[in-house]
């Protein structure tokens, strides 16, 4: 072996050969499966993709590093599903361009943050956390509050169609439509909205005004989409427990 | 020297010429995107474009040709940028992270705008010091090492420059885009998807430089510190181009979406995030490790055997370690249990370098005593063998059950960022920069004393202020009472870090004071050249007969 080596270490491509030979394997074991064993994800009938309006608030929460200090992916272990519900399934996060699985929570998980909490509480939160909450640490994002910036809106669900996520011709050419119904109730296109994306979606003035389409409403509508995609992780635990 | 008298005519040239296609690249980026992060970048590219082909071409007859003579010494001058950029970015990004440390106990100590919010600094301060610090002084110090150690100048003059300047563009365009709100996410992957081509253009270049001054060795044998930088060079590539595979939006935006989505985005996300650790901020460091700590203490590497072994082992295990950072997630169990696995084998290869370089110093004791220098890189490899072994024990599932999630992962990455990889480049600068000043030490040798102490009190308080803060936070979280409620809410759990917080500023702060402090050294010693030049460092060139 140490004479091998010691021939090796003059070719300098042979090195070169050979690190790429060695380091490869690890991935290639431990990655290529993924994408072809079936059960590694199972997507539930149930299972939708985000709204137009949701997939904008998805962009805020990237574009402001949200993640840096929230996770999205309730561990397998009896504390984490006391505290925040049902373990996360890989499903939930399938159409997740990137995933947000996060790896640091100085804030709480928000995989299971859908619900439970008003939209009221939210904007006021997002606007300063110390009103709420005197010891908290999280930043204050007042400017959310500007106007929602809607041209890449359809682009990026026709982008999205094109990765795999299901979204149809109906729903790419309804894009901006559909995030502006979202956040207007009595507005004219709630039914289309509900027709693409099922009744269980969220259709209210987020930031509690319907005249404006804001930052606000994007993300309060995404954070309030958090663990209601599918219903399979709670159907899930519940059959563990029986 | 001026940095244009060092390159022929044609070399000018040729820089001007690659200088224009530059900013015709960033004109042309503006104005296809005309607005938002991308438009910006294009006229930042335009700007250095521009203000490259004013220095090249202003200066273009100004120096007389550097003579064939130049071919029998090292081409130095790029290390010596490349080690300004590192310490202008190691007090950038140390300073943007005193700061984000702060706003975890003092959140209102940042203006209320979006650009200064916690969010978009955090990556700044990750980039800067990972790529901006640590990417700068690999490409400076690879220079320097594989020039000496394969006895041979840079195969041309150019390309150095040209792989140090379009690094150092792609990591302003990732902290600028970072404050715009353009951001792909993925942690230490974060820039979008033009930086992340322009980066694979650049690292196309180093390799080819890399490879093409070792076919010009004559030295038969190719040392193991050049394998280090090798591996570093090639594996990095190979992340970055499968990590960072998306979608651009439309070409004339900067927003893009990854290709990769949930469980798979996660796994190729984390054999991403783990090999970043292990290829950029630990081979080419062992790689600086094995040149400059012999070197320094003048004895030989301990052992030839196992600086094989552990190279071969930690090339082949790192890459299957990056799952333990999904333990008890939705990522299939046995991927997990791989992921563990290996990560507690890497263990061996990572004690035969660490305890390889420290048994290198048998005999030198007296030296790392008396040298600041010397002591930086035997602590660097100290804490190189300390965060190894944390990171194998905190690869175990039931212990990462624990500790992930909270600071004590926070904790153990500095520990090998401040205490390894800072530790060891401020070595290798403190070795490289008299010499590149043709002194004998530096211009301030008891600022170098002052900087270690600086630097190993801040470590310390850093790290011990959040092995406290992880442990009492996983201990919180997962605390029942008797009547098997949780015990805390989540908020107890941040109000009983504020303490730990504090502490953990303290210790980054000391730890810049002390970078701040090396920066201000180098700057005094690089302005106070000598000229001493040593008459064994010079490239064999074979001579024409007489």
């Amino acid at each position: 072996m140490l004479k091998l080596h010691y021939n090796l270490e003059k070719i300098s491509m042979g090195l070169v050969g050979a690190i790429i030979a060695v380091a490869s394997v690890g991935g290639i074991v431990e990655i290529a499966p993924l994408f072809t064993i079936q059960s590694t994800v199972e997507i539930p009938d149930d299972m939708r993709p985000n709204t137009p309006l949701e997939l904008a608030g998805r962009e805020i929460y990237i574009r402001e590093g949200c993640y840096a200090c929230h996770s999205q992916m309730v561990r397998h272990l009896a504390d984490e599903i006391d505290r925040y519900g049902p373990y996360s399934l890989a499903s939930e996060s399938a159409y997740d361009h990137p995933m947000l699985w996060g790896s640091k929570r100085t804030g709480p998980d928000l995989a299971r943050v859908g619900g439970k909490y008003s939209d009221d509480w939210h904007v006021a939160h997002l606007t300063n956390p110390r009103d709420f909450v005197p010891v908290s640490i999280m930043p204050a994002y007042p400017w959310l509050m500007r106007p929602l910036d809607t041209h890449l809106i359809e682009a990026n669900l026709a982008t999205l169609a094109r990765l795999g996520v299901p979204y149809d011709a109906q729903m790419v050419s309804n894009a901006l439509g559909d995030a502006r119904a979202q956040a207007r109730p009595d507005g004219d296109g709630a039914d289309g909205l509900r027709d693409r994306y099922g009744e269980g979606i969220a259709l209210r003035a987020f930031d509690g005004d319907p005249a404006r389409l804001t930052e606000m409403d994007a993300l309060v509508a995404y954070l309030q989409s958090l663990g209601k995609l599918t219903n399979a992780a709670a159907a899930l635990l519940k059959e563990d427990a029986q | 020297m001026a940095i244009t008298a060092t390159l022929t005519l044609s070399e000018r040239r040729i820089g001007i010429g690659l200088s224009i296609s530059l900013a015709l690249l960033g004109l042309v980026m503006a104005a296809a995107a005309r607005q938002g992060p991308m438009a910006v970048h294009g006229a930042i590219a335009l700007a250095l474009g521009l203000g490259l082909v004013f220095v090249l071409g202003g200066a273009l007859y100004d120096h007389p040709e550097p003579g064939p003579g130049r071919l029998g010494r090292y081409y130095d001058a790029p290390t010596r940028f490349g080690i300004v950029m590192t310490l202008i970015w190691a007090v950038i990004g140390m300073s943007v992270g005193v700061w984000v440390a702060a706003l975890m106990y003092w959140p209102e100590a940042t203006p209320l705008w979006p650009a200064t919010s916690f969010g978009r600094l955090r990556p700044v301060h990750t980039t800067g010091v990972i790529f901006g610090f640590g990417g700068n002084a690999l490409i400076a110090t690879s220079f320097w090492v594989l020039q000496r150690t394969a006895r041979a100048r840079l195969a041309d003059a150019v390309s150095p420059w040209g792989v140090l300047i379009g690094f150092n563009l792609f990591v302003v365009w990732a902290v600028t885009g970072y404050l715009m709100g353009s951001t792909q996410s993925k942690e230490y992957a974060e820039p979008e998807w033009y930086a992340d081509l322009w980066l694979v253009v650049v690292w196309g270049a180093y390799f080819v430089l890399y490879i093409r001054t070792l076919a010009r060795r004559a030295e038969p044998h190719i040392y193991v510190a050049n394998w280090y930088y090798l591996s570093f060079i090639l594996v990095v590539a190979m992340l970055h181009i499968v990590n960072n595979l998306a979608l651009p939006v439309s070409w004339t935006g900067a927003e893009s979406f990854p290709i990769w989505s949930g469980v798979q985005d996660a796994m190729v996300q984390w054999w991403y995030g783990h090999n970043a650790v292990a290829f950029f901020l630990t081979t080419g460091f062992l790689g600086m490790l094995y040149y400059f700590l012999p070197v320094r203490a003048q004895r030989p590497i301990w052992s030839y055997r196992l600086s094989i072994l552990s190279f071969w082992g930690i090339v082949f295990f790192y890459m299957w370690v990056g799952s333990h950072h999904l333990h008890y997630t939705a990522l299939p169990y046995w991927v997990q249990t791989l992921g563990m696995t290996f990560s507690v084998m890497l263990l061996v290869p990572s004690w035969a370098s660490a305890g390889n370089a420290i048994a290198t110093l048998n005999g030198a004791w007296h030296r790392v005593r008396d040298d600041a220098t010397l002591r930086f890189m035997f602590v660097a490899a100290v804490f190189y063998g300390l965060s190894t072994f944390e990171g194998s024990f905190l690869a175990i599932r039931p212990v990462n059950s624990l500790s992930h999630y909270t600071d004590w992962t926070v904790g153990h990455v500095h520990s090998g960022t401040l205490g390894w990889v800072a530790m060891i480049i401020f070595g290798a600068i403190y070795s490289i920069v008299p010499r590149l000043s043709g002194r004998a030490d530096m211009a301030w040798p008891k600022a170098v004393e002052w900087h270690f102490w600086l630097a190993v009190a801040g470590t310390l308080i850093y790290v011990v202020s959040l092995w406290n803060a992880g442990i009492t936070q996983g201990l919180m979280w997962r605390a029942y009472d008797q009547n098997g409620a949780l015990s805390y809410s989540f908020i107890q759990s941040v109000e009983a870090m504020l303490p730990y917080y504090a502490a953990r500023t303290l210790g980054g702060a000391l730890f810049l004071s002390g970078a701040i402090l090396c920066a201000l050294n180098c700057r005094a010693t690089m302005r106070r050249a000598g000229s001493i030049s040593d008459a064994a460092d010079r490239p064999l060139v074979a001579q024409p007969a007489e």
